[in-house]
């Protein structure tokens, strides 16, 4: 496993507790503050920002509120929470810490994914640890009525869980099925009560940013998009693994940083991303460009990338959870269509047709996972027009009422 | 008395509003976990007893296990080999990784071999694309398997 331990954001410097100690100084308007000037905007993919958010769920005030840390990574070419929670482990409980601090809440939960239930033990292990060092518990720090603690709750095997709402319903105890938003989370989240879900790195970076100050961290990344990604780099290079980025860096700067040549295509954004063809290397990691949860795979040209846009389907349609009709039913058309496109069977009319199916489902499915479900596909079949050929219809399309 | 909110159930006593899921129903997942751990798959008679005891009905329990990959009504092995499906495994070769299991172990990928010790599946990304092809081995995370590797994980769990 590569990791370079060298970034501007995540992987600088910094003393233990160090954040939290400015945090106490600051208090709960401090933080607040500090975390909306800064920019910070969620690093699950989502982007929403950060200090929004926890303002949100600062401003009612029942006195039982939730800090959630999301580590359910489960897009396709994602793996660097997996590092940060090993590596960092002490750092992201700081930053539920801090969370807690600013909205008033006494109760945190790790949501694990299912698959890193082997690391279990050492999280129970450092948990332990900081109730020692009195960082978790009563009166943190010595600040009176400053009570926090934290839970791990595993998953079982579901992408799904990784939406907020689906994180929240699976933590009830109930299926993983995304829910209606609003409302959202920070109103009425686990159990009811003001919930914050905020990804593993979103929380170390948060760490950071309130020690360093939002100006430090303003100057890193651009101006749309402040500070740092944390990046799974994966696929055809030679130095896959976890790479820490200033915002504005180009694919092309990626690809030398993994060791990558003969690169045909770059998949920013795992599955439910989109697929950047060679012409475009100079796009830029941003926000306002192209926006990422941090998995970036590499294809080289040997790669058809039809194979790619039918193994992400597919992954969608085992992950799909069902409950709503675009996703559900248009996910197998959709993987049904790639099939025809592979063996040259398709018209530019079905072409057409699929591509607006693609379009409903982006539109009308009610979580992420629908909505993003067929951009993959869209982009390949766009931008790969050579690896394929549409097939003549010799006949009038079949008209199908209704 | 009862009344429904937006999400869940809240039983009002003495005018406090309690949430009642917050001490039983999200134990659900945790106990079918346990289950899982324990037996390999959760009985019938195990959904109707946690039900019972969570005040839930044993479809509701169902509906859950169904729900997650990771959970199952049927008897699996006793020892589940999960294969990673993601992209960068299929770069990295994975599919020779099936053929050398499905050949060693003389099943397909969703079955479980005759003396009932190990199960064959698929499973979507196990966050270890770094290390490609990777395989989950009941908890272990396993990177850069080879077809070479096989025979001795497999000799280990039949050990075990």
């Amino acid at each position: 496993m590569r990791i370079e331990r060298y970034g501007p954001v995540v992987f600088s410097e910094i003393e233990p507790y160090a954040g939290l100690k400015q945090a106490l100084r600051l208090g709960k308007k401090g933080i607040l503050n500090t975390v909306k000037e800064s920019n910070l905007r969620g690093r699950g993919g989502a982007g929403f920002p950060t200090g929004l958010k926890w303002s949100f769920a600062a401003e009612t005030d029942l006195e039982r509120k939730y800090v959630v840390c999301n580590a359910d990574e489960g897009e396709p070419g994602t793996f660097k929470d997996r590092v940060l929670l090993t590596e960092y482990t002490c750092l992201v409980f700081e930053g539920m810490i801090i969370g807690a601090l600013a909205i008033g809440a006494e109760k945190g939960f790790l949501y694990l994914r299912g698959e890193y239930r082997s690391f279990l033990s050492l999280f129970e292990k450092e948990l332990k640890r900081m109730r020692k060092d009195g960082v978790l518990g009563k009166n943190i720090m010595g600040k009176k009525g400053f009570n926090f603690d934290i839970d791990i709750k595993l998953g079982s095997g579901a992408y799904v869980c990784g939406e907020e709402t689906a994180l929240i319903e699976s933590m009830e105890g109930q299926r993983g099925e995304p829910r209606n938003r609003p409302p959202f989370p920070v109103n009425t989240g686990y159990n009811g009560w003001p919930t914050i879900v905020n990804n593993v790195e979103t929380f170390i970076t948060v760490v950071h940013i309130i020690k360093k100050g939002a100006d430090w961290f303003k100057k890193i990344g651009t101006k749309k998009s402040a500070g740092s990604k944390v990046l799974s780099i994966s696929g055809d290079c030679k130095k896959p693994g976890v790479y820490e980025v200033a915002f504005g860096v180009s694919i092309k700067d990626i690809l030398k940083i993994a060791g990558a040549a003969n690169t045909k295509a770059v998949q920013v954004g795992g599955a439910s991303g989109i697929c950047v063809p060679a012409s475009e290397f100079n796009r830029k990691l941003a926000y306002e460009d192209l926006s990422t949860g941090g998995s970036v795979i590499v294809f080289n040209e040997k790669r058809k990338m039809l194979d790619v846009a039918e193994n992400f389907l597919k992954f969608f349609g085992e992950e799909s959870c069902g409950q709503c009709t675009p996703c559900r039913e248009g996910i197998p058309v959709l993987l049904e269509g790639i099939k025809l496109l592979k063996k040259g069977e398709c018209t530019k009319n079905y072409l057409k047709d699929l591509f607006s199916l693609a379009e409903t489902m982006q539109l009308a499915s009610k979580c992420g996972l629908g909505q993003s479900s067929s951009k993959a596909l869209v982009s390949i079949v766009n931008n790969f027009t050579k690896e394929y050929t549409l097939s003549k219809s010799k006949r009038k399309e079949k008209k199908f009422d209704g | 008395m009862e009344k429904e909110c937006a999400t869940k159930k809240i039983i009002i006593r003495n005018g406090k509003e309690i949430f009642v899921c917050d001490e039983t129903r999200s134990q659900l997942l945790p106990i079918l976990q346990g289950v899982q751990a324990k037996k390999g798959y959760i009985s019938d008679k195990d959904m109707q007893k946690i039900a019972g005891e969570l005040g839930i009905h044993p479809v509701e329990v169902y509906s859950v296990i169904t729900f997650y990959s990771f959970l199952t009504v049927e008897k699996k092995g006793k020892h589940m080999i999960r294969i990673s499906n993601c992209i960068s495994g299929e770069i990295a070769g994975s599919e020779k990784i099936v053929k050398e299991f499905e050949k060693v172990l003389k099943i397909k990928v969703g079955e479980t071999t005759k003396d009932k010790k190990i199960t064959l599946e698929g499973t979507s990304c196990i966050g270890m694309c770094d290390e490609a092809p990777a395989i989950m081995v009941d908890d272990r995370l396993i990177g850069k398997v080879t077809p070479k590797m096989i025979n001795k994980i497999i000799k280990e769990l039949k050990c075990g």
